[in-house]
């Protein structure tokens, strides 16, 4: 059920040059499920801006997200007040698949949800890629976790040299979820052993599934990424 | 205490406020977040002959005080509608419906309107001759007036439910294809449909939407809407419904002020999904404090300057 809140500025610090992480003091209780996403009402933008659950406690929200145009910037700037969120937006992963061995895989900002994702898993696998080395991010946090940490880098600057894909290669797992760019989602798709899931990110209108402005086509008609996703299953995807 | 009744083509309105077509889907998604009954109706998404996935994505830009959509008329198409839409809006609305139809062609427009014609739960067609998001339709048909009287004329001939003439703004003169409109036989004229528009990104250099231009709506055209009601309504003698950036429950007394009979509710739905019934429990206080006791007397109200 979706929940219109607002929620106080605890945390908007950097972790890199255009990263932030935003942590949220609020009701969390319509986020039910790792994956799902929030959306943000920033002053001087009129769409909200979508950004995926990388973290939630009982009152406590983690965003994170890269300065990407005017929403972000603005949202940069804001270090104190309040923020009205729109919560408990999307489906989320199916966590009864993930199996003995779930593989997760994350490209770039997409290992956010994977964070949250981890944390309700039992020990996963997880790969991070990224361009290079100073771009590397949460490594230490997932592996707080408990889980098995491979990086994959674009240049080889740190673990493996190349892409996730790589880095998959020599794995066995028994699911995979994945959250990233479009690209490395094809290629996943080109070389996983197992199925999975995706988590896709869309220019939104609303965010709750009202204007069509995120449809995308499957094997069983068009879907909203922003209602009937942000994730889609491997078999129904069309490529 | 307050009279937020109005009339519209004959029929009572609980209260003026009616989700714009497009951004309310079929009613369910709001269904889940209140009771969708305080609306006074709801206009459903624009629904053409055959089923339509729309344009490609990037469907959505945001800009200053409001947004660009390029859907692209995506919806089932009327039979599917009629056959799993309606039957489950039964069970979450209990009051008539206002159906939007869009079309390529005359025979487009004639045969959904004629298939809704048969549904009892819809009260109005709001026959939609403004999309500006598709080619050889829509807007095509909104942007002069013979073609305007022509769709209005064929659909008139097949159905007895009130036709509700959208119009698009992007005309050099509104009034003359509102007049058209009336004297072809519309009950009642709706307008703005979304102002053709188009942003650029500085990184890529190409257009945001996918489709090059999309149509703008938000508080960034309430005035140009509120101007365009005012001309319209002044030139016509059924209801015209105001649609165009309205948030508040003050925009909708200077709508009805300019000349409105009710108003819808478009991008406001989008970025605030409790708009509606905000704007609904606001209103007797705003009525209240600018001495306004019945909404039905205020269409038109204002004084001239």
């Amino acid at each position: 059920m979706i929940r219109e809140s607002l929620f106080e500025i605890a945390e908007n610090s950097p972790l890199s040059e255009n990263v932030r992480r935003l942590r949220l003091r609020g009701d969390t209780s319509a986020i039910t499920v790792p994956g799902q996403f929030v959306n943000l009402r920033i002053d001087g933008v009129f769409l909200r801006r979508p950004l995926s659950v990388c973290d939630c406690e009982e009152d406590t929200l983690t965003v994170i997200y890269r300065i990407t145009g005017e929403g972000t910037e603005l949202l940069s700037k804001k270090s104190s007040g309040t923020l009205n969120v729109l919560t408990g937006l999307g489906n989320g992963f199916d966590l009864s698949l993930a199996g003995s061995s779930p593989l997760l895989i994350g490209g770039g900002m997409g290992f956010t949800p994977l964070y949250y994702l981890a944390k309700k898993l039992e020990r996963p696998t997880v790969i991070l890629g990224f361009n290079t080395e100073s771009e590397i991010l949460y490594e230490k946090e997932f592996r707080a976790l408990g889980a098995e940490v491979i990086i994959a880098t674009a240049d080889g600057s740190r673990g493996i040299k190349g892409f996730v894909t790589d880095a998959m290669e020599s794995l066995s797992y028994s699911y995979f979820y994945s959250c990233g760019p479009e690209a490395m989602f094809r290629a996943i798709c080109g070389c996983a052993k197992t199925d999975g899931e995706f988590s896709f990110e869309a220019r939104m209108g609303c965010g709750f599934g009202a204007c069509m402005g995120c449809s995308c086509k499957t094997v069983t008609g068009s879907k909203r990424i922003c209602r009937d996703g942000p994730v889609l299953k491997r078999s129904e995807l069309l490529w | 205490m307050v009279d937020m009744k109005v009339s519209l083509c004959g029929t009572e309105l609980e209260n003026p406020v009616i989700p714009a077509s497009g951004t309310f889907g079929y009613g369910r998604e709001f269904a889940e977040l209140y009771d969708i009954n305080i609306l006074g109706t709801f206009s459903m998404k624009g629904t053409t002959r055959e089923a339509r996935y729309g344009n490609p994505l990037p469907r959505i830009a945001d800009c200053p005080s409001g947004m660009l959509n390029s859907v692209g008329l995506q919806n089932p198409g009327v039979d599917a509608v009629i056959s799993e839409e309606l039957p489950n809006l039964e069970k979450i609305f209990r009051k008539k419906v206002m159906a939007n139809v869009s079309g390529f062609s005359v025979e487009d427009y004639v045969y959904t309107c004629a298939r809704f014609n048969e549904c009892p739960q819809v009260g109005w067609l709001e026959v939609n001759i403004s999309c500006p998001n598709v080619h050889g339709g829509g807007m095509s048909f909104g942007t002069d007036s013979e073609a305007a009287a022509e769709v209005v004329r064929a659909v008139k001939a097949v159905t007895d439910k009130p036709v509700i003439v959208k119009l698009t703004p992007n005309v050099t003169d509104i009034v003359r294809i509102a007049k058209a409109c009336e004297a072809a036989g519309a009950d009642g004229i709706s307008l703005i449909n979304t102002v053709l528009s188009m942003r650029i990104d500085l990184r890529s250099r190409r257009p945001v939407l996918a489709n090059t231009t999309g149509g703008l709506s938000g508080p960034a055209v309430f005035p140009l809407a509120l101007r365009m009601v005012y001309q319209v309504s002044e030139a016509v003698n059924i209801p015209v419904i105001g649609i165009g950036g309205i948030s508040s429950a003050e925009n909708v007394l200077e709508m009805m002020m300019a000349g409105a009979s009710a108003v819808e509710i478009g991008a406001a739905n989008l970025t605030d999904p409790f708009i509606c019934k905000k704007i609904i429990e606001n209103l007797p206080e705003v009525m209240e404090k600018y001495g306004v006791s019945s909404l039905r007397e205020l269409t038109g109200g204002r004084k001239n300057g």
